[in-house]
This record gives C-alpha cells, sequence and structure tokens, in this order.
C-alpha cells in the first residue's frame, strides 16, 4: 500500500499497464539510476534515428562482412558514438566485442608514444575465436564476427597532429586485420593524410520529425504525458542535438512529477488523476530560452526616441539581464532573431547589425565581459536604427 | 570570526530565501535517482555555490558537510611537481581547475578516472555515485573540456559532474550538450533586503530599512557584496540610520578616484600618473576586467548622453584585448587615452 502513495511506482505501473514496459523489474531498478540519454542509448543500428543513409551503408557492410576504414563527424549528440558502438556489437556479440574492439576517447592519453604503443599491441594480437563447440555455431549463425580487429579512436578531433601522422602508418601496417573508426566533432581537425584514407559519414542535426518521434517514444516508455508543443518546444530548443532534448525531456518529467507528488497528498483517493503534463512552458524554462517579454524590453530600450536618451533604459535593461544570468549567446540569438527578420527595419542597416552581431559573438567566444559585450552591441544597434 | 556571509549561509534547500522554483527543482532532481550532470551558471554572488552545497546535502544528507582537504601532488611528464588542494566528503570533492594551469586536461582525467574506478567507500550510500564539482569551470582550458566528452558518458554509473560558471560561453557545445543547464539568477533587490533584515535579526543589529534598500540597490544585486557592505557598516558606526555612509571597498574608492582625475586632467603627466594607480590595484589582485569595467561606469555618469555610447564601445573593445592579450595594463592605459581623447574633442566640439 506505502507504493501507492509512490509516484513513480504509479507510473511504472500506468507504464505496465500500457504494455509499453518490457524490461523485467530488476533491471528496470537499476535503469532507473542511468540518465536517459544513457538508458536510451541505441542498441542496435536499426535503433539508430534519422541517419538512414548511414545506417543503409553499414548494414549493408554487416551483410557483407567488410569494412573500410571509416571517418564520423557531425554535432554533438547526433549518434556517432552510438552507432559505432551498436555496430560493434553487432557484428561481434558480447563474446568478442571486448577482445575484438578497442575504445580510446580524449579521456585515456593519446600521445604519440600511446597511438605507436597501445594501437600497435591491440593491433597485432591474434584474433579471438567464438567459443568453440555448438554454442560457438550458433553463435557464429547470430553474429558476422568479420576477420579482423576494430579500433575506435572517439573524439580523434582533440588528437595532436603528431599523433595522427603517427597513425597513417599503423592503419595501412595493420589493415589487413583492424579497421580504424574515428569519431570527431570538428572534421577540419583531422589531417588530410588520414581523413583520406577513411570512408566518410556524415551525421546531420536531427530534424524535427525524427528527433520528435523518438522524444514521444521515451516518454512514453517513462509514463511522461506530454502538453501541446512540449514536443516542439523540446526540438526547437535543443537545435538537433538529441542528447541535449533527452536531458530537457527528463528534468522536465522530474519537474512537473516533483510538483504532483506534492499536490498528491490532498487528494490521494483521487487514483485516476492523471500525472501532470510536461508543457511548453516547462521546457522553455529548462531549456533556458529568455521569456519574450524581456527580449521585447530590450528592443523597445534602444528604440531611438525624439526627447532623451537611449542609454538609461537601456543600461537598466542590459543590467537585469545579466543580473538573471541569462546567458549573453542566448541574447544573441534571441535578439538577431527579432532584429534580422524584422521587416520595418531597412536591408542596408541589418547588414550593418549583422556586423555589430559578427564582433560581438566573435568576443563572447574569446571570452569578453558579457554585460560590456551585450551592452555594446545594443548600444551601437541603437545608433544604427537612429542614423539616416 | 566568521563573516556574516557565511555564518548564514542557508545550508539547505529549503532554507535558501530565494528562487523557491529553482530550489524545487533541484530537490527533484535529487530525489530522482537519475541525477543528470549539471551545469550551474549565473553572475557571481548569486549563490551557486551555495546552492549546489544545499542540492548535495539533499543528494547524500549531512555526510556531505564532513569535508576535508586533500593535498594531492602531480607530476608532470617534465617532471615537476605540481601541488594542489581538494576539498572532500566521502561523498564528493571539489577541484578549482585553474589551481593547476595549463595541467588541468591531465589532472582531471586523473582525478575523474580514480573517482570513476573506485566504488561508494560508504555502503549504505544514497546514490551510488560520486559527485565532482568543479568551480570556476569557464576557466577549463578547451582541451580539458574536450577530454571530459566521453569520460563524462562512459563513467555515468559511478560519477557526476557538477560544473560552476559565471557564463556558458566558454563551455563548449559538445559539454554543453551533455549536462543540465541550470541558470541562478542574482537575486532581486527587494530579496536583497529580506536576507539583510533576517540575518540583521539574528545579529541583533538595529533595523533600518532605508539603510538596507541603500545597501541592495548598491551592490549591484550581488547579494554577497551586499553583506559584506551590512557587516561593514555595522562594525564601523555606533548609531546607525538611513543616511549612513555605505563604504565602498578600498578598490573602488581608488578607481572613483581615478575617474575624477581623468575627467579633471586629460594630459599625458595625467595618463601618467593613473598608471601608477592601475598598478596598485592589479598588484592587489582586482582582475583587470573588473578595473575597467568599474572604471567605465564610473566615467559614464559623468559625460554627456551622446558620449556614452562611444565610451562603452571602446571599453568594450578594450575589455576584449585585456582577454586576449598578454600585458592588461596596455589595454587599460590604451582606454584611458582613448577616453581622455573622446572627451577633449567632444569639449572642444561644444565650445567652438
Ligand atoms: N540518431 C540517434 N538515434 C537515437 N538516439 C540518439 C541519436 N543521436 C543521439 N541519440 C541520443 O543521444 C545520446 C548521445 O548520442 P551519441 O553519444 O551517439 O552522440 P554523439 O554523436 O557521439 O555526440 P558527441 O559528438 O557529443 O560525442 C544517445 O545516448 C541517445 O540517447
Ligand atoms: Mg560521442
Amino acid at each position: 500500500m506505502a507504493s501507492f502513495f509512490d509516484i513513480r511506482a504509479r507510473k511504472a505501473a500506468a507504464a505496465a499497464n500500457a504494455g509499453s514496459s518490457k524490461a523485467p523489474a530488476s533491471k528496470q531498478e537499476n535503469n532507473r539510476l542511468q540518465p536517459w540519454v544513457e538508458k536510451y542509448r541505441p542498441k542496435t543500428l536499426s535503433d539508430v534515428t534519422a541517419q538512414d543513409h548511414t545506417i543503409t551503408v553499414l548494414q549493408r557492410t554487416l551483410q557483407a562482412s567488410n569494412l573500410p576504414h571509416m571517418l564520423f563527424y557531425g554535432p554533438p549528440g547526433t549518434g556517432k558514438t552510438s552507432t559505432i558502438l551498436a555496430l560493434a556489437k553487432e557484428l561481434y556479440g558480447p563474446e568478442l566485442i571486448h577482445s575484438r574492439v578497442l575504445e580510446l576517447n580524449a579521456s585515456d592519453e593519446r600521445g604519440i608514444s600511446i597511438v605507436r604503443e597501445k594501437v600497435k599491441d591491440f593491433a597485432r594480437q591474434q584474433l579471438s575465436n567464438p567459443p568453440s563447440g555448438p554454442a560457438g555455431i550458433e553463435y557464429g549463425k547470430r553474429y558476422p564476427m568479420p576477420p579482423f580487429k576494430i579500433i575506435i579512436l572517439d573524439e580523434a578531433d582533440s588528437m595532436t597532429q603528431d599523433a595522427q601522422s603517427a597513425l597513417r602508418r599503423t592503419m595501412e601496417t595493420y589493415s589487413k586485420i583492424t579497421r580504424f573508426c574515428l569519431v570527431c566533432n570538428y572534421v577540419t581537425r583531422i589531417i588530410d593524410p588520414l581523413a583520406s584514407r577513411c570512408s566518410k559519414f556524415r551525421f546531420k542535426s536531427l530534424d524535427k520529425s525524427n528527433a520528435g518521434q523518438r522524444l514521444e517514444e521515451i516518454a512514453k516508455l517513462e509514463g511522461v504525458p506530454l502538453g501541446e508543443g512540449a514536443v516542439d518546444a523540446l526540438v526547437k530548443c535543443s537545435d538537433g542535438d538529441l542528447r541535449k532534448a533527452i536531458t530537457f525531456l527528463q528534468s522536465a518529467a522530474r519537474l512537473v512529477g516533483a510538483l504532483s507528488s506534492g499536490k498528491k497528498d490532498a487528494d490521494a483517493m483521487d487514483v485516476d488523476e492523471p500525472a501532470n503534463e510536461v508543457t511548453k512552458e516547462t521546457v522553455e524554462e529548462i531549456a533556458g530560452t529568455i521569456p519574450d517579454d524581456t527580449i521585447d524590453a530590450l528592443l523597445k530600450a534602444i528604440q531611438p526616441r525624439k526627447n532623451g536618451s537611449v542609454y538609461a533604459p537601456t543600461a537598466e535593461t542590459v543590467q537585469n539581464i545579466v543580473a538573471d544570468g541569462w546567458s549573453a549567446t542566448q541574447v544573441l540569438t534571441q535578439l538577431y532573431d527579432k532584429v534580422i527578420y524584422d521587416e520595418k527595419i531597412a536591408d542596408l542597416k541589418k547588414g550593418k547589425i549583422a556586423m555589430v552581431f559578427s564582433e560581438t559573438d566573435k568576443r563572447l567566444v574569446d571570452g569578453a565581459d558579457e554585460h560590456l559585450a551585450i551592452l555594446d552591441l545594443v548600444l551601437r544597434i541603437s545608433s544604427i536604427l537612429s542614423s539616416g | 570570526m566568521a563573516l556574516l556571509v557565511d555564518k548564514h549561509r542557508p545550508r539547505s534547500l529549503d532554507a535558501l530565501s530565494y528562487h523557491p522554483d529553482l530550489s524545487e527543482r533541484l530537490k527533484a532532481l535529487a530525489q530522482s535517482g537519475d541525477f543528470p550532470h549539471l551545469l550551474v551558471y549565473g553572475p557571481s554572488g548569486a549563490g551557486k555555490k551555495t546552492r549546489i552545497v544545499a542540492t548535495l546535502k539533499e543528494l547524500y544528507g549531512p555526510g556531505v558537510e564532513k569535508i576535508k582537504i586533500d593535498s594531492r601532488i602531480f607530476q608532470t611528464t617534465s617532471n615537476r611537481k605540481l601541488e594542489f588542494n581538494i576539498v572532500a566528503s566521502v561523498y564528493h570533492l571539489e577541484i578549482t581547475p585553474s589551481d593547476v594551469g595549463n595541467y588541468d586536461r591531465v589532472v582531471i582525467q586523473d582525478l575523474l578516472k580514480e573517482v570513476a574506478q573506485t566504488q561508494q567507500v560508504d555502503a549504505n550510500a544514497k546514490q551510488r555515485f560520486k559527485v565532482v564539482v568543479v568551480n570556476e569551470a569557464d576557466s577549463l582550458s578547451r582541451d580539458a573540456q574536450a577530454a571530459l566528452r566521453r569520460t563524462m558518458e562512459k563513467y555515468s554509473p559511478n560519477l557526476r559532474l557538477i560544473l560552476l560558471a559565471n557564463s556558458t560561453a566558454n563551455i563548449i557545445a559538445p559539454i554543453r550538450s551533455r549536462t543540465l543547464l541550470v541558470r541562478v539568477a542574482a537575486p532581486s533587490e527587494e530579496e536583497i533586503c529580506k536576507v539583510l533584515t533576517k540575518v540583521g535579526k539574528m545579529e541583533k543589529f538595529k533595523e533600518v530599512e532605508g539603510l538596507n534598500k541603500r545597501i541592495a540597490k548598491e551592490s549591484g544585486r550581488n547579494l554577497r557584496k551586499a553583506l559584506l557592505m551590512f557587516e561593514a557598516v555595522y562594525a564601523q558606526n555606533d548609531n546607525i540610520n538611513e543616511r549612513t555612509p555605505i563604504p565602498p571597498p578600498d578598490w573602488e574608492a581608488l578607481i572613483a578616484q581615478i575617474a575624477d582625475e581623468i575627467i579633471a586632467e586629460r594630459t599625458p603627466a595625467r595618463l601618467l600618473q593613473v598608471r601608477a594607480k592601475y598598478y596598485d590595484l592589479l598588484s592587489h589582485c582586482i582582475p583587470a576586467t573588473m578595473v575597467l569595467k568599474t572604471l567605465t561606469f564610473k566615467l559614464i555618469v559623468k559625460v554627456d548622453d551622446e558620449l556614452k555610447g562611444e565610451v562603452v564601445k571602446w571599453s568594450a573593445y578594450y575589455e576584449h584585448r585585456i582577454r586576449m592579450g598578454s600585458k592588461v595594463i596596455f589595454h587599460l592605459e590604451a582606454f584611458t587615452a582613448k577616453f581622455m581623447g573622446i572627451y577633449e574633442r567632444h569639449l572642444m566640439g561644444m565650445e567652438f
């Protein structure tokens, strides 16, 4: 009976009734402790959303049991790491994956000496074999186990140039029995001779329909009701980064969960009362989107006026925005959208304004003071607006 | 004797006196068991650290308050020994990357691996993971941040990071993608007044509402600064009333003086005198950005409206250079010279 009052137990029960929870209870308990991004990391290639072209090509290689060296690149949270891990799993299965796949990432020491030694040592090793006997035959049917090993260099963009050069030779020397998969965000930081040895796979930012579908699936599995427009808000606020979207969803769910569990005592008898929804507003708040009112107030403050200067109202608004902790880059983005799409501003002026945005963005990335940078930006926009 | 700032620091989420919504959110996250990595940002003095310490308590109970300071020695590749401190309880530890300078990548990597590979010592711990708090995360080098990417995913069963920063601009996108962003706004002036009243009661200070309001305004919504001023006013005066002057910090008084001097005389000789004062400030560890910014706002109130935008423009310009360059004094001086020029020209224009 105690668990009856526990919101989570209720949710789990609701999910089980809906027939969407397949995991056994003990596993679920364990899973509960994981952030959702890990819990819902794609387990197989077909679980990976939206990267259709890449997945089709990889699935074909799965059948052909051959693989080129590969280079995965693209923005954060688009499935690169998940894809290569899933591919490895499908190729070798649980028994062989540890002996056939080496994963190195930027958190491992990866100077020249490491590439030379660790990678060489691994590349040189004999190929491990599947379990013997009938179990092995069974295993062979399920997993292709191609006759090579895979070395995953995740976050390869933070390897030094020297280490990358050292890798060239290694790649060729052992190409018969090893394949390399380089994964990175910034493809330009991979030296040319290395990049040209690999088949390149670009991971796209997730678009609205694909990301939305995945988010809805997760929400259903977790028993989180989504309000009108919530999915759209999640997708919009995360800029095609599914990991970010999932994290937003999780904390939004926790937030409304907490609120409803606080309310629950009052009407504990009302069992059918639906749990609180995740709304568009909750999502926007969690994502750190600045309310339209605030941006509008800033725009109003900088409008040229006949009597009196714009300085005082502008300075005050900016000071409050900074004290409220809004990130300057967020101010920049939202202000840009408003100003550049404002039809009342002449194109020539927009050009000038765009230049100010460019300069401010650069300064912010260089670590300039946010308060001064934003104040300078808006005062300059104001003076462009007031010029003849 | 502890400063008021430390003495009356709230220790639990329920005791935090402003942003109840945010406290509620942190509480919900802490109780959920699947706590994500956090990136906590907001202006300084907004109470980020206090809030996080309270969150840790919500996560682990009072045990997190038993902290000790570990002194570690790290051996660099060139065999130099690097000593730095770690604040730790059995459940969490806390590091400040600027303590280790250029070696932040290796040090953090080593440390996180160590944490991730050791199990929670306390078998009854409420959480399976340990928390690593990184202070001033915006000063982490790009390299160090890049190194965190996969670590944050791979070790997530045993490890959560809480990054504290004034701004998110210097945090690379892949890290922002891996954390839940938590914004901590500075308290409003009313909220600061409330805190002052509360602390005053506990200290048995005579309550003067008008004074509290002035302090709140003067502090620029910085609670730490407000409490320091509050304490200073009561320590330095016996008879407190609405008009008791609030002593500005020494460095601020000096900058106000510089502003007056620059306005009064725009000559190379004056520039030289002012330079000596800049050196004085810098040698007392007042960051150059703070000097420039404070000076800018002191100058602005003294110049005509038409000049204000121009002053901000050059201030922002030289502040950027302070960040990018290596000799901060050059840029402070350049700004001063620039200001003198603008001001002079403006006066001429008006006189003729
Ligand atoms: N295409 C996708 N399909 C399904 N889930 C995805 C996809 N992309 C990202 N995710 C979700 O986001 C999480 C992070 O994805 P992943 O680690 O593969 O990103 P990544 O591309 O390697 O990012 P980074 O460049 O930051 O390393 C996954 O655990 C999963 O929950
Ligand atoms: Mg990755």
